[in-house]
């Protein structure tokens, strides 16, 4: 077996800037609806990326993860709600300290455990803080939840604000552009990370516990370090993700939101950088359309699952990779 | 000058003695062999020094420092190093990164959050020599799952010997290979372990690469020392010929 050589670092950077310009292009060539479901997906995309630094490169499966994009909600909602803040700016920084303090705390408890052990941990605790959103109704607004209408919202330190009767078309346009240059930070980040000294030594924890052990490498800690940027990660994804949403309840804690993340990098494949934003992307469309198309949507995603798994373990991503390396081999072959 | 000391040294495993009261000195310096048949607690000694174990009872020192009870971390910090009987490696990853991850966490730069790894030259270019002395240059980029089983035992040991320890224990370093490919694992292996002054404890059960490469060998027979001397003692011992060698002096 040879290793597939990794594409080169001008090719991934011409690639990366050939998507960019197309996202750049978007609101102009596609409606309010169409940008604003990008949006969405943009979001997501962020919570899936830091979900992959534990299941992709840490070998860490969690169930968990909406605990951290509902404290990244929630913190925007207490922040409006009760102190009245309405800079997205603050938003984000709340939500990285609402969601590193939760990520740190959970962390201590998820990393002694690996496998089935921790990703039961990780339901677990995630249950316990949808639990208490609904029990504390009275602070988180119970199933009604809290209300983060975008007219309240201000951007670029109070520069950009959305008043009159056509601020929601204004609205989606800006964000989509505050949400993709959001995307593109957290992008440059996560691959920064997981293309450094502390990156590669979470891939070895990964692929070989023991021997990473045998490095001097203390396993416990480093795990934790991921489980933390993890959280922040998704934490950010949950505070870009509630003004588009205009509220926040208690389903974002709740486990389907877990596994939808899950599903992300599943769809996508979590072996590869790019796979579970492209998963989290595709799975926003797939979801929207389905529920649009029949009221069996869950059987639907269900469904594509299933053939995922059984047809597609590496994903789509994966699977184009693989595909793409096989035709380069047959016409190197050829010539 | 010792390196290495235990002290009564003791592992059971329910009614098997695995390690009885072992006292082991490994001197700085030497190329020693730890030899036996199977269970006949080679391994298990490893295992307790590298804290792979805990012993039951015993005391273990590095250059005079008790680490009976330090944790892995501690003891490689202390100089202890070891590779593995079944190959331990971090498939995923490029054979150059797996030895730069030994390199990243003796320099104590796994923490770095915030660099490109490829990027620390100092590290590569270490890296690089390193896998050019133990004859993978030429397959630094490839997958270390990708490498033969003869590739796989070198990358092995030079991932251990890049955390530049005091003293390497190399658990048969040439298990499951050809003939061939034993001689030139154990030439490189010895070639480099000498040249870089580091002291190594090799468990072996091919003689001949016992005789060939050791200063000293030690015997091991049912957790304890059966002997102990240079190769050619050794292979004049009576009780080694009766228990190891199956033969006659």
């Amino acid at each position: 077996m040879s290793a597939p050589r990794a594409p080169s670092l001008v090719r991934r950077a011409a690639a990366a800037a050939a998507v960019l310009a197309a996202l750049l292009v978007v609101p102009a060539v596609a409606g309010t609806y169409q940008t604003q479901l990008l949006t969405y997906g943009l979001t997501l995309a962020i919570a899936a990326l830091g979900f992959n630094l534990l299941l992709g490169y840490t070998g860490l499966l969690s169930f968990g993860h909406s605990a951290f994009f509902g404290a990244g909600a929630y913190a925007v909602a207490f922040m409006m709600r009760y102190l009245g803040v309405s800079s997205m700016e603050l938003f984000i920084l709340g939500g990285v300290a609402f969601s590193a303090v939760l990520a740190a705390l959970l962390g201590v408890v998820c990393v002694r455990h690996t496998r089935i052990f921790f990703a039961i941990l990780t339901l677990a605790l995630s249950q316990v803080l949808w639990t208490l959103a609904y029990k504390f109704f009275w602070i988180t607004g119970g199933t009604d939840g809290l209300r983060v209408p975008f007219s309240k919202v201000t951007l670029l330190g109070g520069l950009v604000g959305f008043p009159g009767a056509d601020a929601f078309a204004k609205f989606i346009t800006s964000y989509y552009y505050y949400v993709l240059v959001a995307f593109c930070v957290c992008v440059a980040l996560m691959w920064l990370i997981v293309h450094s000294p502390f990156g590669k030594t979470l891939q070895a924890i990964r692929d070989n516990e023991t021997r990473a052990r045998f490095l001097g490498v203390r396993i416990w800690r480093y795990r934790w370090l991921a489980f933390l940027v993890s959280g922040i990660f998704t934490g950010v994804a949950g505070s870009l993700w509630v003004p588009l949403n205009g509220l926040t309840t208690p389903d974002v804690l709740y486990w389907p939101q877990s596994g939808k993340i899950v599903f992300f990098a599943v769809l996508g494949g979590f072996r590869n950088f790019t796979g579970p934003m492209v998963g989290a992307v595709i799975f926003n469309y797939l979801e929207v359309y389905a529920v649009a198309v029949t009221e069996y949507w869950q059987i639907t995603l269900g469904v594509i699952l299933i053939a995922l798994v059984t047809f597609l373990p590496s994903g789509i991503v994966g699977t184009a990779a693989r595909l793409s390396a096989r035709l380069k081999r047959k016409r190197g072959a050829s010539t | 000058m010792s390196l290495l000391r235990t002290e009564r040294l003791t592992k059971h495993f329910g009614e098997t003695r695995a390690v009885d009261g072992v006292d082991f000195t490994v001197n700085e310096g030497e190329f020693l062999s730890l030899v036996g048949t199977n269970g006949a607690g080679k391994t298990t000694l490893v295992n307790l020094i590298s804290a792979f174990l805990s012993p039951d009872s015993g005391r273990i020192f590095i250059a005079d420092r008790d680490i009976t009870y330090a944790p892995v971390d501690e003891r490689i910090r202390a100089g202890i190093a070891r590779s593995f009987q079944l190959v331990n490696l971090f498939d995923d990853l490029s054979v150059l990164d797996n030895v730069a991850l030994a390199i990243f966490a003796r320099e104590g730069k796994t923490k770095r959050i915030f660099s490109l790894a490829e990027r620390d030259t100092a590290v590569t270019q270490e890296a690089t020599e390193l896998l050019g002395q133990f004859g993978l240059a030429g397959k630094a980029e490839g997958l270390a799952g990708g490498l033969a089983q003869g590739e796989r035992k070198l990358l092995d040991v030079a991932v251990a010997y890049a955390l530049r320890p005091k003293l390497l224990f190399l658990d048969e370093p040439t298990s499951g290979v050809s003939t061939r490919e034993k001689a030139q694992i154990m030439d490189t292996v010895s070639s480099v372990v000498r040249g870089g002054g580091i002291t190594a404890v090799v468990i072996e059960h091919d003689m001949d690469v016992v005789f060939k490469y050791s200063d000293r060998v030690v015997v091991m027979h049912e957790g304890r020392f059966l002997a102990d001397g240079p190769p050619e003692e050794i292979r004049q011992n009576r009780d080694v010929a009766t228990y190891l060698l199956g033969t006659d002096v």
